[in-house]
């Protein structure tokens, strides 16, 4: 676990050693309390809850969370660093754990810098703090998916737009998966089961039963698989790009 | 045991053959020069050998294991410094090669104690706490020596260590490298063939992705072009009775004129087995009061050999 932890320090690190970092997170906690107050319109609902703040959550990550993970390989290989960290004595998998450990970890600060909400429904009436709980760690979650995803895909090319083009188009797949407008395009021509696969995709979906109340097993085991695929994907794409 | 082996590496990039077929050893104690022009193959040599790359076919060694199929036990023993030296831009000198030192499995104290004998060796104690991004060329370059050399390891593979920096720099490099040339066996690319002739035990000439020599300097130096062959200026004096009276000295080959500058005629004298000596040439001229300006042995350069063998395969 050594060289995972290493790479997930220095990963770390490099968020924080541009100004990159204090934008993400200020454009992060701008949009998700913009989202709550003005368009979900937290005082006028009268509920002391924050549900109108995690339903703009897999919207958020659609574009945050690519903008996080683009670098992750994608820089690397504009830097030729790649070839650097490919030839030490580590395996593929403790560099692509540590990695995407390390964004999961800067999406968590922004995710805890959004607590004083929290705090604010609590000063201002009783909320189900179960149900906040459940709907931050889910939050966390689905943003580690999202993650996942987006690395893998920064493993393809060594320029970060496209990186980041490719992976949003990608989770907005993932995103939209659950609306009718999807479902029922793919209802008129493929048969019951794969509209069902389709619709058991959709990260909407899964967080939006996440949100509703207690965590929702088959929701977090849905998170948890996707993200161990796009892990596993993610080292295969690393290893195939040593053949290429 | 070599402590590099190649065999038969070929590596493919869609139609494009960029390494047909290269084979070779290393042992401890060897400097081996790869020397070619641009593009010739070198760092893809190198790439499927530090086991970055995947080779199409062919195997490599790093003291008896497999860099692809034994990566990591290959990689414990070998430093590498890639094509043009990348390290990350964002850390500081000292946290780089901290972090590289870590990944290699040594601990804190052993870290520190190899750091500060590196930062001696090969002279990074003033940028220690600089950014990488902020250093000019010349100490990228010995970041990327240094990195290599952290967890001392039994192979080196520089890919153009000397590339970027100045005279001073690249003379200490050269120095630094025949220092500890006797423990290791190392492999460096260049195309600077004065440092194949400072450095290298060994020089493996490779263009077009194949092995065109493989053979110590002097051997090549020996196969050159002119190889023993005397230059002889004559400015005053008839230059068709000088090479009339050169002819006939013994073990004289062929006499031709070079050029012909402002009056003054340079001789080339290609020489058979038992050559004359400039003393007994200016002897011969001299007998016949021709004055010749200077007679000395032309020594063939690397550059005529590399120029000879590049250049011969493209027709």
């Amino acid at each position: 676990m050594r060289p995972t932890l290493l790479v997930f320090r220095r990963e770390l690190a490099a968020y924080f050693s541009t100004p990159v970092a204090a934008v993400f997170l200020i454009v992060f906690l701008a949009l998700s309390a913009g989202m709550t107050f003005l368009v979900s319109g937290f005082f006028d609902r009268g509920q002391a809850d924050l549900s109108g703040f995690f339903f703009w959550h897999p919207w958020l990550y659609l574009i945050l969370m690519p903008a996080i993970a683009m670098r992750l390989w994608a820089e690397e290989r504009r830097s030729g660093t790649i070839e650097l960290l490919m030839t030490l004595p580590v395996e593929p998998w403790q560099i692509v754990l540590g990695k995407w450990l390390a964004a999961w970890a800067f999406a968590a600060l922004a995710l805890v810098l959004t607590m004083p909400l929290w705090i604010t429904v609590n000063w201002l009436g009783s909320p189900d703090n179960g149900v906040i709980v459940s709907s931050y760690l889910g939050s966390w979650l689905m943003a580690g998916a999202f993650l996942a995803l987006a690395a893998a895909i920064s493993g393809l090319t060594k320029s970060q737009v496209l990186a980041f083009i490719a992976a949003t188009a990608v989770s907005f797949l993932f995103v939209m998966a659950g609306y009718d407008l999807v479902i029922s395009t793919v209802r008129s021509w493929a048969p019951a089961i794969v509209v069902d696969a389709v619709r058991s995709m959709s990260f909407l979906e899964h967080f939006r039963r996440i949100t509703e109340g207690v965590l929702e097993f088959p929701s977090i085991v849905f998170f948890v698989s996707l993200i161990v695929f796009c892990l596993w994907l993610n080292i295969q794409v690393v290893q195939v790009k040593k053949a290429a | 045991m070599a402590l590099v082996e190649a065999r038969d590496l070929v590596k493919r990039f869609g139609s494009l053959t960029a390494v047909d077929g290269i084979s070779f050893k290393v042992e401890r104690g060897e400097v081996v020069g790869f020397l070619g022009p641009n593009g010739a193959g070198k760092s893809t040599a190198m790439k499927m050998i530090s086991g970055f790359l995947l080779p199409t076919s062919g195997q490599a060694w790093i003291d008896g294991h497999d860099s692809h199929a034994d990566a990591i036990a290959a990689r414990r023993r070998l430093g590498y410094l890639p094509e043009g030296a990348p390290a990350y831009a964002d850390m500081s000198v000292g946290a780089f090669l901290s972090f590289i030192a870590a990944m290699h499995g040594l601990r804190k104290a052993q870290a520190n104690d190899r750091l500060a004998e590196l930062v001696e060796r090969v002279h990074l104690a003033e940028v220690w706490n600089q950014r990488i991004d902020s250093l000019s060329k010349g100490f990228k370059r010995r970041v990327g020596i240094a990195q290599a050399l952290v967890h001392d390891p039994d192979v080196l593979i520089l890919d153009e260590p000397t590339d970027g920096l100045d005279p001073n720099q690249k003379y200490e490099m050269r120095a630094l490298i025949r220092a500890i040339a006797a423990r290791k066996a190392i492999i460096i690319s260049t195309h600077i063939l004065e440092e194949v002739e400072a450095v290298c035990g060994r020089v493996i000439i490779i263009a077009r992705g194949r092995m065109l020599a493989d053979a110590a300097p002097d051997v090549l130096l020996a196969g050159a072009p002119h190889a023993g062959a005397l230059a002889v200026t004559i400015a005053t004096g008839d230059p068709q009775r000088a090479i009339e009276i050169i002819s006939k000295e013994p073990g004289v080959a062929k006499v031709a004129v070079a050029e012909r500058v402002n009056g003054v005629t340079h001789l080339l004298v290609q020489t058979a087995q038992k050559a004359p000596s400039a003393s007994e040439l200016a002897g011969a001229l001299g007998r016949a009061d021709i004055a010749a300006d200077e007679i000395y042995l032309k020594r063939p350069t690397l550059d005529d050999v590399f120029r000879q063998i590049t250049t011969a395969t493209e027709h």
